[in-house]
Parts: structure tokens; C-alpha cells; sequence
């Protein structure tokens, strides 16, 4: 058992692009859920149009990467508003089925034969981010050590994710301080209330809905970017839920709570993957117990069971403040 | 060594590969071939086809006694292939109107390609599309039965304990493949399916009870809030599912029987014999549910605690052994539809949470927390989902039925059967 290669798998994950990427999408969701108190499950959507934003853009009508990357941050913006006017007025728990119903129609257009002339269907698109390579400034070539390290394009979307994350990070930080982040806050704790002192509560959901979802559309783009190719299938539900469990774990209702959750999360969903295949490989697992293939399903369940034992022992995740989240449906 | 060996035996394997290919391709030349068959499956006689390229004729052939046509090709290429719908024999007609004419059909080098006209019965246009209708109300019911089967506990549960329970669909596929454990697996006793359902739907109750005793319970009475619970449910949703596709298989398996059928022709509709007694049963169950609901002690205790928890608690009935009771009712409710589910179409380790959203979109429009309003609101969404097939693409229906969930909570929040009452 090698526990270096373990220790550097995880690591390599949690620094990686898909933890800028679940970081990004957790600090959009941080936004409705830790702030304004929105269950908002159906954040994967926003990833979705975010992504094929550039990819239809650039992939099937040759337009500039720059002008996909608006439109996919306008869809954002359309979806928040076409999901939010009609739905803000609900209770918490059918805003929940309502949006992960929403986020699943939409896969279901994505993927169809009938879109397939724009989103190419269940194929999906490749090879439209090369303008963005085009502008890394880091010359060819592997950085950093061993295991731990990135080829010149993968650095490249790192950094660039990274750089993004600092940047929403701070501007939630920037943005709660202020007293539009006190109304949304009060929002979030007794919304009764807000409304009686003459705020407009459904105007500051809305916003807070598509701040939140313009941020994880910039995830979905990042990881676009990252894989030089989008499918509508991986963005499913399951998507949306890992958010969660990122932002659960780092605290909901903190500005670093979902940067800090994606790191641990990623380290610990990376290193267990690199731990059972070293553990079937070596023999420690007999196989008949698990294969090879059915690591990736052990990773969602464990994922799973986190998440309950989150939920139930330490709802304030990790770093969060307890008073922040006493959460009820109201 | 023995990496050259396996070098060496690949390359082989390559190179026999490519020329048995190029030897077949010469020995085979391209033709366009079919059978031609009515709606009951019967060949049907002298039919001609024929087959022309760039507006040249190539070939023409007669259908024979068993159906088929042949016709062979100068080369691939594109082809048109047209059925002469005059020789078609009294009261046979192209299912597909326009669709005499098949353009660009490619034939591949050294293809035999199959090319297919599906024959119906004739006549106007009018009744095929009545008919058409019926046939999908009728598999739009049958998916609604099953789905109103399994919204029942989704709905109860909601109504006595305000969960909202994501793991439902989990319950499902448990109880999809506990019998396929019982009746088809290999590992397993391999019992007629009858039984093996009755096993699954006792387990499927073990399991409810279960989860309401080992984990809901003890969560209620430490007070977590009910967002928690909603969060721990699609935890324990991710962590069952993956556990069934570690056990199960990814692969999409059917049961040992009744799976081969013939259809019977009832009236415009034709039904399998399997599909009318699932859905004949499906309502016997839903008839036996709304009983019990009505008429016997327990089940009006249910409704009346999911009318009003602290009432009922008030008035001597023990909340929560009825709240255990709806458990088990929703697990043995869950396993039976999940084993029609998968006796109708085909058992998946997935297959629940597919359709969670729609017995979500059934609860909501029938009401949440009320038994009748999921029966009524489930049938609905099965109806619209199957329905909407008959003018838009299949793989939109479970939108369509998504999009109804979508436009109800817009119009009438508290669903069809639903009490107003403040939701927003």
C-alpha cells in the first residue's frame, strides 16, 4: 500500500480543476441556500446552460469563445428568471422539486434528437476552447513534482479557475457585508419579518437567484473548458447534490465555507477512489466483494452516507457557525 | 517475452481481421432485402418494392409467401426504396402514410441491408389516429397505476411526518430487485414470480419499518430540522442507489417470466396479457388502499394525523406507530410497484430515481400529504407523459409530465385535491 501515491492523488484533486469547479458551483449555491435560504436543487441546470453557452457558440456557429461565454452567462441569468418568477412564492420544499424539476427538463431539451441541430443531442460538443488555450501565457511543459503535477494547459484552466474563485469568493464577501447581504440574511431567518419592515422579499430572492446561478454557470464554463467538451447527461442531478454536500461540509452561510469544502471534499473523494483501487489491486479487497469499475459507484455512495452524517451530526459543516443554520421549512 | 507474444498475437489478430474483412466484402454483393408483415404479424403476399437509384430504377421484387423481398444492388451507395401501396392486399396499409418512400437508404460495401415498412391495418387516416390515442391512454394508464402505486407512500409519509422523502425511489428499485433476486438471479432460489413478488413486497415493508425505526425515528426525536431531513434523504437516496449498482449491475435485466408475450387485440388497443393484469391489479391495490383509508381504524388515523399532528397526538392516537404504519404501507406499496414497474418494462438499478420526479410531479398535483390526491395526480402525469408521445419526440415525455408539476404549482398550488392553504 502505497500511501504517498494516495496522499498525492488526493491532493492533486483537491487543488485540481474539479474542486474550482464544485468551489464555484458551491459558492453560487452558498449564495441561495446559505444566504437567502433558497433550496435551490436545480443548480446543475445553470451549470448546464453556463457550459453550452460557448460550446453551441463556438462549436456550431464558429462564433468568438468570448461571446459564448456572454451567452452562456445571460442563459444564467434568463433561467434564473423564468425558474424564479414563477416559483420564489413557494414554500422551501416545493421550490426544491420544482427546480430539480426544472434543471431535469432541461437536460431532457439538451439531450434530445429534436435539439440535436444546436446542442448536437447526447453526443454533445467538443473542441471549442481552443481560443482560450490560445491565450495561456505559460510555455509548454509538466510543472510540479511527481504525481503532483500539471501539464501547461491543465496549469493554465487551474490557475484560471482558481483566479475565478478568489473573485466570487470576494465578491459574496463584499456583497453580504453590505445591506443588501443583511436583507438577504434576514430573508433566510424569518422572511415574515422582512416583508413587515417594507422589503421587497421576492425582488431580493430573485437577485439573490441569479447572482448565485451566474456564478455556478461560470463553474459549468470552467469545467467545459477543462474537458474541451460538454454532455448533457453530465449534468445531472447527482451534480447538483455533490455541490451540496461541498457546501454543507464547509459551511453554509460563510463566505470560504464552499472554497474549503471543495478542497477536503475533493481530497477525500480522490484519495478513497486511489485507496480501494489500491486496496483491489494489491489483493486487500478480495474481488469478488469489488471490482476495478465499481470504485466510481463506491465513491457516490460513500458521498452519500457523508452527507447523512453530515447533515445529522454537524449541519454547520466544518467551519460553519451553528447559529447560522438552524434551518427549518417555512 | 511475453509482452512480444501478445504483440505479436495482436498483430496477427489485426492483419486476419482486415483480410477476412476485404474477402467477405468481395465474396457478399450489397442487397436491400425486407419482410413484410401486418399488424398480427402474418407475412403478406405480392407486394412489390422497388429500388432505384438517382431516379434510375434498379431492381423490383414481389414479396413472397413468407414475406419477403429481395432485391440486389449494382454497388453501395444511396438508394430509394418505394412500396407499390397498390398491390397491398385488402384492408393492410403503411402504418406511416407518407412513408411508401424511403429515401437515401446507404448501403455499405458488401451490406445486406434490412429495410423496414411497417404495415398496420388500412383505411383512413382518421380513426388510426383515434386509435393511436386509445393506445396510448391505455399505456399512459398503466404507467400512472404504477407510478400511483408508488407515490402513496411518498405522499403519506409527507403527510404525517413533513418529510420529504428522496430515498423513495429507492424503495422502488429495492423492491424491483429483491424479487428479481428471488426469481432470475442466478444466486438466487429461482421462484415463480408471483411469489417471489409477495417476498419483495413483505420485504419492502421490513425495509420501511426499518428505515422509520432505525433512522427517521430517532432524527425526529433529536429535532432535526425538516431541510435536514429533506438533505439526509437524498444522502441516503445516493447511498442505497450506488449499493443496489454495486450489487445489481449496471445492465438492465428482465424477469425470468412472462416476459415473451403475445399481444391481445381488445377492441382499437392491443395489450399484452402481463400489462392488463398489472394493470387490473394496480387498481385492485389502489381500491384496497383508498379502503383502508376510508373504513378501518388505522387508516383513518393516518389521515387524521396527516391532517393535523398535534389534534390526532391529542386526541389518543399514537402518532408514532402510525407514522410506522405509513412506513410500512409505503415500503410493501413501494416494492409492488417497483416489481410491476419491472415486470412492464425492465429492471434497473436506476430505475427509482427515474421515477421519483415523476411520483414527485404525481403527490404535488394531486396534493401533497393526501393518499387520493397522489392516485388522481399520478394518473394524470402518466397520462400526459404517454400522451404527449403522440406529437412530440419520445425521449421529451417524462419533460412534458415534469413541465404539468411546473404549470399546476404555477395555477392551483395546492394541487388538484389539495386543501388551500398557505404555501408560499
Amino acid at each position: 500500500m502505497d500511501f504517498s501515491a494516495i496522499f498525492a492523488d488526493g491532493a492533486r484533486a483537491a487543488v485540481g480543476v474539479e474542486a474550482t469547479v464544485y468551489a464555484l458551483a458551491a459558492i453560487g449555491l452558498n449564495v441561495h441556500f446559505g444566504y437567502t435560504g433558497l433550496l435551490n436543487f436545480g443548480h446543475v441546470g445553470f451549470m448546464l446552460v453556463g457550459a453550452y453557452g460557448p460550446a453551441i457558440v463556438v462549436a456550431q456557429y464558429g462564433g468568438p469563445l468570448w461571446l459564448g461565454v456572454l451567452i452562456g452567462l445571460a442563459c444564467a441569468v434568463v433561467l434564473a428568471l423564468v425558474l424564479g418568477l414563477p416559483t420564489l412564492r413557494l414554500r422551501a420544499d416545493y421550490l426544491a422539486i420544482t427546480t430539480i424539476a426544472a434543471a431535469e427538463i432541461l437536460r431532457l431539451i439538451y439531450r434530445s434528437n429534436y435539439a440535436r441541430p444546436v446542442t448536437n443531442g447526447v453526443f454533445g460538443l467538443q473542441q471549442f476552447a481552443d481560443a482560450f488555450y490560445a491565450l495561456s501565457p505559460i510555455p509548454p511543459g509538466s510543472y510540479g513534482l511527481g504525481r503532483l503535477s500539471f501539464s501547461a494547459r491543465g496549469l493554465w484552466i487551474v490557475l484560471v479557475g482558481w483566479a475565478l474563485v478568489a473573485l466570487s469568493a470576494l465578491l459574496v464577501f463584499a456583497l453580504m457585508r453590505s445591506p443588501w447581504g443583511r436583507v438577504q440574511r434576514s430573508i433566510r431567518e424569518d422572511e415574515d419579518a422582512a416583508r413587515s419592515l417594507g422589503k421587497n422579499v421576492f425582488g431580493y430572492k430573485l437577485q439573490s437567484l441569479v447572482l448565485g446561478g451566474v456564478v455556478g454557470a461560470v463553474g459549468g464554463i470552467v469545467l467545459a473548458f477543462a474537458n474541451q467538451a460538454v454532455t448533457p447527461d453530465s449534468y445531472n442531478p447527482v451534480v447538483t447534490f455533490f455541490a451540496y454536500t461541498v457546501l454543507i461540509l464547509g459551511g453554509a452561510g460563510r463566505v470560504l465555507g464552499p472554497v474549503v469544502g471543495s478542497v477536503i471534499f475533493w481530497f477525500l473523494v480522490a484519495g478513497t477512489d486511489s485507496f480501494l483501487r489500491q486496496a483491489i489491486g494489491t489483493g486487500l479487497v478480495p474481488p469478488g466483494l469489488l471490482a476495478a469499475p465499481e470504485v466510481g459507484a463506491v465513491r457516490f455512495a460513500l458521498v452519500g452516507l457523508g452527507l447523512m452524517l453530515l447533515m445529522a451530526f454537524r449541519p454547520e459543516g466544518l467551519f460553519g457557525d451553528r447559529r447560522e443554520m438552524l434551518l427549518d421549512a417555512r | 517475452m511475453r509482452r512480444l507474444l501478445k504483440a505479436l498475437l495482436a498483430g496477427l489478430f489485426a492483419v486476419s481481421l482486415l483480410l477476412g474483412g476485404s474477402a467477405l466484402a468481395q465474396e457478399l454483393a450489397e442487397t436491400l432485402r425486407g419482410t413484410l408483415r401486418d399488424a398480427a404479424g402474418e407475412p403478406v403476399e405480392g407486394v412489390a418494392v422497388t429500388v432505384a437509384r438517382d431516379g434510375s430504377q434498379v431492381g423490383r421484387d414481389i414479396s413472397d409467401g413468407q414475406g419477403v423481398w429481395e432485391v440486389a444492388l449494382p454497388g453501395p451507395g444511396d438508394y430509394t426504396v418505394t412500396l407499390d401501396e397498390e398491390t397491398l392486399p385488402e384492408g393492410v396499409g403503411l402504418r406511416n402514410p407518407d412513408g411508401a418512400t424511403l429515401d437515401a437508404v446507404t448501403v455499405r460495401p458488401g451490406q445486406q441491408r434490412t429495410v423496414i415498412f411497417p404495415l398496420g391495418e388500412g383505411g383512413s387516416s382518421a380513426p388510426r389516429v383515434l386509435r393511436q390515442l386509445a393506445q396510448l391512454a391505455v399505456e399512459g394508464v398503466k404507467l400512472g397505476v404504477i407510478i400511483a402505486i408508488t407515490a402513496i407512500g411518498l405522499s403519506l409519509v409527507f403527510g404525517t411526518t413533513r418529510l420529504i422523502n428522496f430515498a423513495h425511489g429507492e424503495l422502488v428499485t429495492l423492491g424491483a430487485t429483491f424479487a428479481f433476486l428471488f426469481n432470475a438471479s442466478a444466486a438466487g432460489p429461482r421462484l415463480q414470480l408471483i411469489p417471489a413478488a409477495a417476498l419483495s413486497v413483505a420485504l419492502g415493508g421490513v425495509v420501511g419499518a426499518g428505515l422509520d425505526r432505525g433512522l427517521w425515528r430517532p432524527l425526529r426525536t433529536r429535532g432535526t430540522g425538516l431541510i435536514q431531513m429533506f438533505i439526509i434523504s437524498i444522502g441516503l437516496s445516493l447511498l442505497l442507489r450506488h449499493l443496489i449498482l454495486i450489487l445489481f449491475g449496471s445492465r438492465a435485466r428482465p424477469y425470468a417470466d412472462y416476459t415473451l408475450q403475445q399481444a391481445l387485440q381488445l377492441g382499437p388497443v392491443a395489450l399484452t396479457p402481463r400489462d392488463l393484469v398489472v394493470i387490473v391489479l394496480s387498481f385492485v391495490v389502489l381500491g384496497g388502499v383508498g379502503l383502508l383509508l376510508q373504513r378501518t381504524r388505522v387508516g383513518k388515523a393516518m389521515r387524521a394525523v396527516a391532517d393535523n399532528r398535534d389534534l390526532a397526538e391529542s386526541s389518543g392516537i399514537d402518532v408514532e406507530r402510525v407514522v410506522l404504519t405509513v412506513w410500512i404501507l409505503g415500503g410493501a406499496l413501494a416494492a409492488l410497484g417497483g416489481v410491476f414497474f419491472g415486470l412492464v418494462e425492465v429492471i434497473t438499478w436506476d430505475m427509482g430515481f427515474n421515477l421519483l420526479l415523476l411520483m414527485f410531479a404525481g403527490v404535488i398535483l394531486g396534493g401533497l400529504g393526501t393518499a387520493f390526491g397522489a392516485m388522481v395526480g399520478s394518473l394524470l402525469v402518466g397520462l400526459v407523459a404517454q400522451l404527449s408521445t403522440a406529437y412530440f419526440p419520445v425521449e421529451l415525455r417524462n419533460a412534458w409530465a415534469l413541465a404539468v408539476l411546473i404549470v399546476v404549482l404555477l395555477l392551483r398550488p395546492q394541487g388538484i385535491l389539495g386543501q388551500p392553504q398557505r404555501i408560499g
